[in-house]
């Protein structure tokens, strides 16, 4: 049996980690919508200090390299870096491209990817890949969680906002597919085009609280209205500024997201403690996607006594797998695309709302798979 | 609805037996959500007193002379210290942040807390009030269970999902036995032959035994129209007897019923919503289950495992203890 002296004998197990991340100063309509230098890596870290407090006891230990490239950037030399240097288990935090780029060489390479940032539900899908295993999850997902609350609020009528980037006319379209999904009804729809406003102007508000009104005032009636602008163009200038007083979701008012700040519910007070304590901020989506996949190598590590991938590997893809991480239940991998299976947050910026899948949406295998593209439907073939 | 008629008809056959009344215990249950203790005549099964305690009380136990009532006040980052006499607050113990639970060694000297935030296992001399000794433990230490010759107490962690054994003497861990998700609670048999860790994510209990430190047993629990994803193991009991177990099996809403010979599940007494803690009545006849979700405590008769009576308590009933005298 391992025991503490026992494991001060043996020889220290290392088992390298790599974050590789596109990043770039970003705007926000709210300067409190800006994300924080270290999101996403902060959660990682946090997860390599529980999995080295763990280590401690059997001989492991976990190291993090964090890399980081521009977005739109070519990253097959960042990566190429990294594996070098030893890491054969990389978080990577890019776009839908730039994972595609290196994702064929990784898995030559015996490098297993875990998705921490792209919700792009082609990765999933027609793009999937055996060696990449998504903790982020998907639009389909979020919006499928936000559809879920909406119905069974029983808010069906719904009016559409879409922004005219390529990203916004995506999370438009899983809103639409939601619609249908589960019963809601999109009596309407208008683009908002990006015409290159700064986002921070002294006394803009003066004219938006104007041009909103005017801009919402054609749409027939209906229960909510809901915003796809994930490129941060005008989806926080519509709630309370709507020509008819209308609860406002999507990407802003009632936000579909893998975590919330202030969660605190299955035990994640402890965690929100332990990130805020080590980050001085709290804990974001993309902290807890990335804290996951740093976890599920940990405990796959703990469990195998091995830092082999391949081993690794088997082990997370096994039958009976699952993580537990603050979600209320054991969360599981979707083996046909390697998709984590996992609950939607539902926050108004201060606060959770609700949770889904909601009561009352049942299925054959797991009520996760409410949300997202199912098996039955899905179009990855994995290779 | 079928439930409240069940504890309706089961509520008549105890009024009927009302003749040769077992001798009165005090029930006290920690209300997590609204920072109480409800104080709960087993006999009457009526809530006498309702004392007003620091803020999200979780983990609760008593001296074995009955005089003091200890308490896990999480967001005071305290445990206090209450008078059964007087229902009075008369103290407190320096627990380290965000205690949670704990456990009183088997000569009431010595209390063993996890403190969550920390990763420490907290030795407190009850005597001096003073920190005797801080055992570094895995991640989101939790349960805590002793060994009733008091030589070995365990600690489950979390995150880390260990049971950690630590000697008592030395303070220091001995044997660290990897359990499935999230490890809730450790309840030794009273030969000292085992160990039982309950796994709320894992969905398991772990038996494991004390000689060889290893994982000899795990029990599982299977209810015909619910998802595994709900059957959520927490608070364990092993009756004085080591004959049977009682587990508690959180938003599965029921306590199983364990053989403990067989480790075979016998029975699930449907109780009420999110089911965490137990405390047997120290006649062994009774034991009590918080119902989290619903409000309320569960007796179930331990001669029978029907579950006889709720009795409405707090907000977010917790933890669970019952007077020894």
């Amino acid at each position: 049996m391992p025991t503490d002296k026992a494991a001060q004998a043996q020889p220290i197990l290392e088992i390298k980690l790599g974050y590789l991340r596109a990043y770039a100063p970003q705007l926000a309509l709210s300067v409190l919508d800006v994300p924080p230098r270290d999101e996403g890596v902060a959660g990682a870290k946090v997860a390599i200090g529980d999995n080295n407090t763990t280590g401690r006891f059997l001989g492991q230990e976990f190291k993090l390299e964090v890399s980081e490239v521009k977005p739109n950037a070519d990253v097959i030399a960042a990566f190429n870096d990294m594996a070098l240097k030893g890491a054969r288990y990389i978080l990577a935090d890019i776009s839908a491209t730039q994972l595609l780029s290196v994702a064929d060489f990784a898995r030559d390479k015996g490098i297993l990817i875990f998705n921490v940032g792209a919700t792009d539900d082609r990765l999933r899908e027609e793009d999937c890949r055996a060696n990449i295993f998504h903790t982020a999850p998907t639009r389909t997902m979020l919006a499928d969680g936000l559809a879920q609350y909406l119905i069974w609020k029983q808010w069906r009528r719904w009016v559409l906002v879409y922004g005219s980037h390529a990203r916004d006319k995506q999370f438009a379209d899983a809103l639409r597919r939601a619609a249908t999904r589960f019963g809601g009804e999109i009596v309407a729809e208008k683009e908002f085009t990006d015409t290159g406003t700064a986002r921070r102007t002294d006394t803009g508000v003066v004219q938006i609280q104007r041009q909103m009104p005017v801009f919402t005032q054609e749409f027939p009636d209906h229960d909510v209205l809901l915003v796809a602008d994930e490129s941060e163009v005008f989806g926080t200038y519509v709630p309370f500024r709507t020509w008819i007083p209308r609860p406002v979701a999507g990407t802003s008012g009632l936000i579909p997201s893998a975590w919330h700040p202030a969660s605190e519910q299955w035990g994640g007070t402890q965690i929100q403690n332990r990130f805020a304590k080590a980050n001085g901020r709290r804990m974001l989506s993309k902290d807890m996607a990335a804290w996951t996949a740093a976890r599920i190598i940990g405990e796959a590590a703990t469990r195998t006594h091995s830092a082999d991938p391949e081993v690794l590997a088997a082990f997370v893809r096994a039958e009976d797998f699952s993580i537990a991480a603050f979600r209320g239940q054991k969360l599981t991998f979707r083996k046909w695309n390697w998709q984590l299976r996992q609950p939607v947050y539902l926050g108004d910026g201060r606060s959770v709302v609700s949770t889904s899948p909601q009561e009352g949406f049942l299925h054959q295998f797991s009520e996760l798979d409410t949300l997202g593209i199912d098996q039955p439907e899905t179009r990855c073939v994995l290779k | 609805m079928f439930r409240r008629l069940t504890f309706l008809s089961a509520g008549f056959v105890v009024a009927a037996s009302i003749g040769s009344p077992a001798s009165a215990y005090m029930v006290y249950v920690s209300n997590e959500k609204d920072n109480t203790v409800s104080v709960v005549d087993s006999t009457t099964k009526e809530v006498v007193r309702t004392i007003d305690v620091g803020q999200r009380p979780r983990g609760i136990t008593i001296s074995h002379d009955g005089k003091f009532i200890y308490l896990c006040a999480s967001d005071d980052d305290t445990i206090e210290i209450i008078d059964t006499a007087t229902y009075g607050i008369v103290g407190s113990l320096p627990s380290g942040p965000d205690p949670e639970l704990f456990v009183l060694s088997p000569d009431g000297k010595t209390l063993y807390v996890a403190n969550e935030d920390d990763n420490l296992v907290t030795v407190i001399d009850l005597e001096s009030k003073k920190v005797r000794a801080e055992v570094p433990v895995g991640v989101e230490p939790e349960g805590m269970g002793i060994s009733p010759d008091g030589k070995s107490m365990v600690n489950t962690s979390e995150t880390t999902n260990m049971a950690h054994f630590i000697d008592t003497e030395t303070n220091e861990i001995t044997h660290n036995v990897l359990v499935d998700s999230r490890p809730r609670f450790a309840e030794f048999k009273p030969d000292n032959s085992e160990v039982w860790v309950s796994a709320e994510i894992g969905g398991t209990v772990s038996v494991i035994d004390n000689a060889s430190r290893e994982v000899k047993h795990k029990i599982t629990f299977e209810i015909p129209g619910l998802r595994s994803e709900a059957i959520q193991p927490v608070g364990v009991r092993i009756t004085a007897d080591g004959t049977k177990a009682y587990v508690a099996l959180g938003p599965a809403n029921r306590v199983a019923v364990v053989n403990a010979k067989t480790y075979e599940v016998e029975k699930y007494v449907l109780v009420g919503q999110r089911v965490w803690q137990l405390a047997f009545t120290p006649d062994q006849k009774t034991i009590i289950s918080t119902n989290g979700v619903s409000n309320d405590i569960t007796f179930i008769d331990v001669a029978t495992d029907e579950a006889i009576q709720s009795v409405t308590v707090g907000a977010l009933p917790w933890g669970v203890v019952v007077s020894p005298n």
